[in-house]
């Protein structure tokens, strides 16, 4: 199928130039990596049954950095498409007979595969800090992240390549995103705050797909909450991909 | 045969309510073979048809053919068959990745035409060769010259050796040294592969360096069209200038009588006389002075330049009107 083959082309080229770069993908991961070195052990501090982690702090607080790491690594990547529409890039590219979702798939495939290599080594830094989970937990998180980062990317592309200025790109990806973050319960369990910041919270889709890895990684699969999770994690994907692929697919861009 | 045939091609944008219609209506013949200049002030449409016949943009109305398939049914044929180089001034660049190797450049652009392994390796050494990009192969884009980076993104447009290639400003912003250069491979690419070029430009000895022949849009409509001489021809005849010691008058009076001279002016011993065919005329004007008796200092006789056809017909001249000084207007089109 020539989708398939394009979307493959556009990803070897896009990691090509990501691996070309190192050093992004250690500079994306140093904020989580940051806070888990000095928020956590803050969060060890408070009485167990607050947190819900069942005694283990980090166990409520790794998910919450691994939707932080994608929340952050998804949004920002439209920045990349801006200044390759400014070399012309999209535009040689849309010319050509390749498809053109395609030129928003590979991207979106490379940041998937990036942002699970970062969610491993995350993982990993957060076991030597403490943290214990079950196996399948952790690989059900990667899942979860990598819809996450399949929407967000494809929206923040599409973003990207109708602002065309990184000036009001960042700006407006901080608004959406900060907001949504904080509503999220990633630092912090919800429940401690009042009701009327539990209640806007429900808006944000992020908040029931951290519950839902929540869940895993205290090794409850099979409940409400998990049933939740997953259909706003593919819900969202499903709708933002297709957003962006509208974007992509038009005849004038 | 015509590779390129456009029948009323328009687009309109929309933007707050207003209407801006940017190409009203653009009737286009090209011929196999050809190599054609696409001339236009910042604004009249130039990139938006270049845009449309490209692709790019979905004309709102008319129609086109273009390498032999229908723009607006099955775009994908044309874009199998043709070449595109997009201009490299002003809010986006000509179409290659800085951090990209030249020849990763060459091989991507090769597999985006389902071209690979052996095949696209030796295309993409023949136009190393052939665009005088040799011992670059390694290098990254973004350390190229100028002059390379746009001989590497013509390269580019020629991978899949499309029978016509587009291209946009393919000089702009380069030395003359540089210019004259890919002048000589854009003239080879039709002697040696027979291909057919479409290039806009702004610079007009580029045009009539190049060009069999020139069409220039203003407004949104083709304003004229023929080959360079034709359309010098037809705007207005060659002028002759004398300058004569003291019988201005009686001079001016003999040369205005002959039937060749259309248009006559004097001043300060200086006779401006406009004449059609001017090196032809020029023999007779002077035996009519010399049996006169009159001296003549000076004689000079210059050609229209298509500046001054372009000045004729859009009121603006090529040369002030510089892509770089206005990059916001071509990119809005």
């Amino acid at each position: 199928m020539s989708f398939l083959r394009d979307t493959m082309l556009v990803f070897r080229r896009q990691e090509r130039l990501a691996l070309r770069q190192p050093a992004w993908v250690i500079i994306g991961l140093m904020q989580p990596i940051l806070y888990l070195a000095l928020f956590g052990p803050l969060l060890k501090g408070l009485p167990g049954s607050s947190l819900g982690g069942g005694g283990n702090a980090y166990r409520f607080f790794v998910p919450g950095l691994l939707i932080q790491l994608a929340l952050f690594g998804s949004t920002f990547v439209g920045f990349a498409i801006i200044s390759d529409w400014r070399a012309g890039v999209i535009e040689r590219f849309r010319v050509t007979p390749v498809s053109r979702l395609a030129i928003m798939a590979g991207r979106v495939l490379r940041d998937v595969i990036t942002l699970v290599v970062q969610a491993a080594i995350l993982v990993v830094v957060g076991v030597a800090f403490g943290l214990r989970a079950p196996l399948p937990a952790v690989l059900i998180g990667f899942v979860f992240i990598m819809f996450v980062a399949i929407g967000l990317a494809s929206v923040s592309y599409a973003t990207g390549l109708i602002v065309k200025s990184e000036d009001a790109f960042a700006p407006l990806i901080n608004t959406v995103v900060v907001p949504l973050l904080l509503l999220s319960g990633i630092f912090l369990p919800l429940t401690l705050g009042p009701g009327w910041l539990q209640g806007i919270a429900r808006i944000s889709p992020f908040r029931y797909i951290i519950d839902a890895m929540r869940e895993a990684y205290l090794g409850h699969y099979f409940n409400t909450i998990m049933v939740e999770g997953i259909a706003v994690a593919v819900g969202m994907a499903v709708l933002f991909l297709w957003l962006g692929s509208r974007v992509f697919r038009q005849e004038n861009a | 045969m015509a590779i390129i045939e456009a029948r009323g091609l328009a687009r309109t944008f929309k933007s707050r309510k207003r209407t801006v219609e940017a190409v009203r209506g653009v009737d286009l013949t090209v011929g196999d073979g050809e190599i054609v200049g696409f001339l236009g002030p910042n604004g009249a449409g130039k990139t938006t048809t270049l845009r449309m016949l490209t692709t790019l943009l979905r004309p709102t109305a008319g129609t086109a053919t273009v390498a032999g398939a229908d723009l607006l049914t099955n775009p994908l044929r044309v874009r199998e068959k043709i070449g595109y180089v997009p201009q490299a001034i002003g809010e986006t660049m000509g179409g290659t990745d800085p951090n990209c190797l030249v020849i990763e450049e060459l091989l991507d652009q090769a597999a985006l035409y389902r071209i690979t392994g052996s095949e696209a390796r030796q295309r993409a050494d023949l136009l190393i060769g052939q665009l005088e990009l040799a011992g670059l192969e390694r290098r990254l884009v973004k350390t190229l010259s100028g002059g390379q980076r746009r001989r590497l993104e013509i390269a580019l447009g020629l991978v899949h050796r499309p029978p016509l290639v587009f291209l946009d400003e393919p000089t702009t912003g380069l030395d003359p040294q540089s210019r004259s250069n890919l002048w000589e491979h854009i003239s080879r690419l039709r002697s040696d592969l027979g291909t057919t070029v479409f290039l806009t430009t702004h610079y007009l000895e580029e045009a009539d360096a190049l060009c069999d022949r020139v069409f220039i849009i203003d407004h949104g409509v083709i304003a004229a069209e023929g080959t360079p001489d034709e359309l010098k021809r037809r705007i207005s005849g060659d002028v002759v200038t004398l300058r004569v010691t003291g019988e201005e008058a009686a001079a001016r009076k003999l040369l205005g009588d002959q039937a060749v001279v259309r248009e006559i002016t004097a001043a300060d011993g200086t006779l401006k006389l406009t004449v059609e065919h001017g090196e032809q005329a020029l023999p007779a004007l002077l035996r009519v002075l010399d049996a006169a008796d009159i001296t003549l200092e000076s004689i000079n006789l210059s050609r229209p330049t298509l500046d001054d056809v372009f000045l004729t017909l859009t009121g603006r001249s090529l040369r002030d009107d510089s892509p770089a000084s206005h990059p916001a207007a071509e990119a809005k089109e």
